[in-house]
């Protein structure tokens, strides 16, 4: 068969030779995992401002370890180093803005070993890990330094009849109801992140905006507040109201952070709805009946041992297809 | 006005601002052309020409062989140079004629007999339609007339023009909205008389707003016609797609349009089968959208079918030096290339000549769990799980999980930011479950 020439061959047969899409979001690993890094930035202003500058220590302490616990890992088992996609940094970091404000570094610098190396790295690295790496650290923690860990520290610009316990514990072991407005600015006590819902929310609403934090986990989990808070409140009102349950301890910086980490939250829409309720529920009933005045640590953790379950039984229903087994 | 879409889909960036004001132009006939005989779904044409025979503008070159498919006629006037296999878009090689352009045949031109729109039969239309080598512009290039065939058992109540055009850069629908309106129409209504229906839809994306005007200008007073604007959003040009939006209707897996009633004709189609019957026109010219940041002189065009590609490219100036990636389609569904040598296709829509900066490639990461990919896919499945699938082989669970419902449009992997190439692994597993299927099939037979 002879070929035919059309035209003098001037074509440049370096042409890329990929498949369709042709053209792709701008969105890489790690351009978001940066961006989520960026979006605490009001979060870390706000642990500085009002727990001085031991906080960038604490914080800066947590990341270095959890960065190169990360590397040295990765270059052991002769995998690439992936230290610089902003993941390990952000594990650390989260990890950080979950401790007291006096916490040690010496022990943060263990949370965060822990956390990259039994809550990620165990799993086989990004992607993998079944249970949010920060929580893991931080449970960790909790169960190694358990006074420590619950030691708080008086904010600056205290206003009066506010200690240094956090809500939730003055709450528990004094019955004593903090205010809205401190605990919305911040000037409560608590660890580094959990303070000032305002900074959280506006971390929070940026990540939605820009399409990385999906709007439906951390708003089933105010809902799920909302539900299940109100139902307590209603039946005896010696409890605390939705209002205060959403604003104390770190339910904000869990449902905007914590909760919605991409890797260990459901992948379907539905399953991300049932995931939010449940954290809600499973943190109502720890906080009320639980030993300890908080529990929005276990209440993640808890829902992320059901995600692959969650995702298995909210399968979309594929398009045109009639729904089986209406029963 | 209501603006109907469906759930689902993504945003790209669409780069219409770079053709959507050039008017088509008609390219000069090149030396050569090549004319695949399979430039449609279904059989392969026959070629009725030898090597050496001398052949005019329009002439039948290929007949159409069983009931899918479409003869192939010559957009140009010389001699036939060869008969074998040539590369065409695809990337594979398939048998064509190649023709050698002889300036002094040219003003011969083979063309049917006009017929008049108002009294034309339905058998005549799909006739005409049939003979006059008409496919689908869409893309999969479905032998038109085949379409205006339903079985007697299909109730088909509306006919939609799929006036969307989604995919980014490409402003050939456009254009023919804009320059053409009035063909258009006449080419609706010979496709709503040859199916005998009452109710013809436009629909259009509501960043087409010119053309949405222009044509509901147009219908005023027509009855059973309408405009309808749609969301813009990709793939809202995609048949099941554009029916939801239009209808409210889904079109059950592994069903056709007219199953739920509906017949969707793209925009050139149209204009095609009015120039059919109307003016007797066989189909040789394919208008096409030259576009992308690594083209010199973006341009809509009209241009010869068999036409290569590298001559395409010449007349609009060249590639720049930043050029890396040629593809033929719109950037979502297109094919790259890598012999310019193929030729333009009847159902060619466009060419994009695509810098490094436009396709933006990160490197592969492991999937993130995002949800991102399952959130976007517009036919509600899995992707990351069909993908994953297809990756370990596992086809029967792909088979369950709905892989042969995809339908390649690339939305979910536009979206991953991990850039798994989502898309290329569930295309695999697509076809492995296909032919698991046909295997089976055979065994119980
Ligand atoms: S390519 Fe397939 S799986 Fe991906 S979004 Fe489109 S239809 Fe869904
Ligand atoms: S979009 Fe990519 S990273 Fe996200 S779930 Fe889908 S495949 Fe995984």
């Amino acid at each position: 068969m002879e070929t035919t020439t059309t035209t003098e061959t001037k074509q440049k047969v370096y042409f890329d030779l990929t498949t369709s899409p042709h053209l792709h979001s701008k969105w890489s690993t790690k351009k978001v995992m940066w961006f989520v890094n960026l979006a605490l930035a009001p979060t870390i202003a706000a642990a500085l401002a009002f727990f001085g500058i031991y906080q960038a220590l604490i914080m800066l302490t947590a990341i270095a370890f959890a960065v190169g616990t990360e590397a040295a890992i990765q270059s052991i088992r002769k995998k690439q180093v992936t230290w610089f996609d902003g993941s390990a940094a952000l594990t650390g970091l989260l990890l950080a803005l979950t401790l007291p404000p006096n916490f040690s570094l010496s022990a943060t610098a263990i949370g965060s070993v822990v956390a990259i190396g039994l809550g990620k790295q165990i799993f086989g690295g990004l992607g993998y890990n079944i249970f949010n790496p920060a929580l893991v650290g931080r449970a960790f923690l909790q169960a190694a330094f358990p006074v420590q860990i619950t030691t708080w520290m008086k904010p600056n610009f205290a206003v009066d009849g506010i200690t240094s316990a956090t809500p939730l514990a003055a709450l528990k072991f004094d019955k004593v109801f903090t205010e809205t407005t401190p605990m919305i600015l911040g000037n409560i006590g608590g660890s580094l992140g959990e303070t000032s819902a305002i900074a959280v929310l506006l971390g929070g609403i940026f990540l939605i905006a820009v399409g990385i934090v999906n709007w439906r986990i951390p708003l089933s989990m105010i809902l799920g507040m909302i539900i299940f808070g109100g139902i307590f409140w209603l039946i005896n009102p010696q409890y605390p109201t939705p209002i205060f349950h959403i604003l104390a301890g770190s339910f904000l910086f869990g449902a905007m952070f914590m909760a919605t980490d991409w890797v260990t939250s459901p992948i379907t829409n539905k399953g991300m709805w049932v995931f939010g309720l449940g954290i809600s529920l499973v943190l109502v009933i720890i906080r009320i009946y639980g030993g300890l005045p908080e529990g929005v640590m276990y209440s993640i953790l808890f829902m992320n041992g059901f995600v692959p379950l969650i995702n298995k039984y909210t399968v979309p229903r594929t398009f045109g297809a009639v729904k089986e087994n209406k029963k | 006005m209501s603006i109907g879409t469906f759930r689902g889909g993504v945003h790209p960036p669409e780069f219409k601002e770079l053709t959507e004001n050039c008017a088509f132009e008609t390219i000069p006939n090149p030396e050569e052309i090549i004319l695949p005989v399979s430039q449609h779904l279904g059989k392969d044409a026959t070629p009725q020409v030898k090597k050496g025979d001398d052949v005019i503008t329009g002439q039948l070159v290929a007949k159409a062989e069983g009931f899918i498919s479409a003869p192939v006629h010559t957009s140009v006037a010389g001699k036939v140079l060869s008969l074998g296999k040539e590369i065409t878009p695809t990337g594979f090689p398939k048998d064509a004629i190649v023709i050698k352009t002889n300036g002094t045949l040219e003003g011969e031109r083979f063309r049917l007999s006009p017929l008049d729109p108002e009294t034309i039969t339905p058998d005549e239309i799909r006739a005409r339609v049939a003979e006059a080598g008409i496919v689908g512009q869409g893309g999969a290039a479905f032998p038109t007339y085949v379409k205006l065939s339903p079985p007697k058992d299909k109730i088909i109540e509306v006919v939609i023009l799929n006036g969307c055009e989604c995919e980014p850069y490409l402003t050939r629908d456009y254009r023919f909205m804009i320059e053409r309106p009035d063909d258009l129409i006449s080419g609706l209504k010979l496709i709503m008389k040859a199916l005998g229906v009452k109710r013809g839809v436009i629909g259009i994306e509501d960043n087409k707003p010119e053309a949405i005007k222009l044509l509901s200008d147009k219908i005023l007073g027509e009855t059973g016609l309408e405009v309808v604007a749609l969301k813009t959003k990709y793939p809202q040009g995609a048949e099941k797609m554009l029916i939801k939006a239009v209808t409210g209707k889904e079109v059950p897996p592994g069903k056709l349009p007219m199953d739920v009633g509906a017949v969707i004709q793209n925009i050139g189609t149209a204009v095609a089968i009015h120039d059919a019957v109307v003016k007797g026109e066989v189909l040789t010219i394919a208008a096409l959208t030259v576009s992308g940041k690594g083209i010199k002189v973006p341009k809509n065009l009209l241009v010869p079918v068999g036409t290569p590609i590298q001559n395409v490219i010449d007349f609009c100036g060249g590639v720049t030096e930043d050029a890396v990636k040629i593809v033929v389609g719109g950037p979502m569904m297109g094919v790259s290339q890598f012999d310019l040598h193929a030729p333009v296709m009847k159902a060619t829509s466009g060419i994009l000549v695509l810098t490094k900066e436009e396709i933006t490639e990160n490197p592969e990461t492991p999937c993130l769990r995002c949800g991102q990919c399952v959130g976007a896919c517009p036919l509600n499945l899995m992707p990351t799980k069909l993908s994953r699938y297809s990756q370990l082989q596992r086809y029967e669970d792909a088979e369950g999980a709905d892989i042969t419902v995809c339908m390649e449009c690339g939305t979910c992997a536009y979206t991953c930011p991990a850039n798994i190439p989502l898309v290329q692994w569930i295309r695999l597993g697509k076809q492995k479950v296909l032919e698991m299927q046909k295997e089976r099939a055979a065994v119980t037979q």
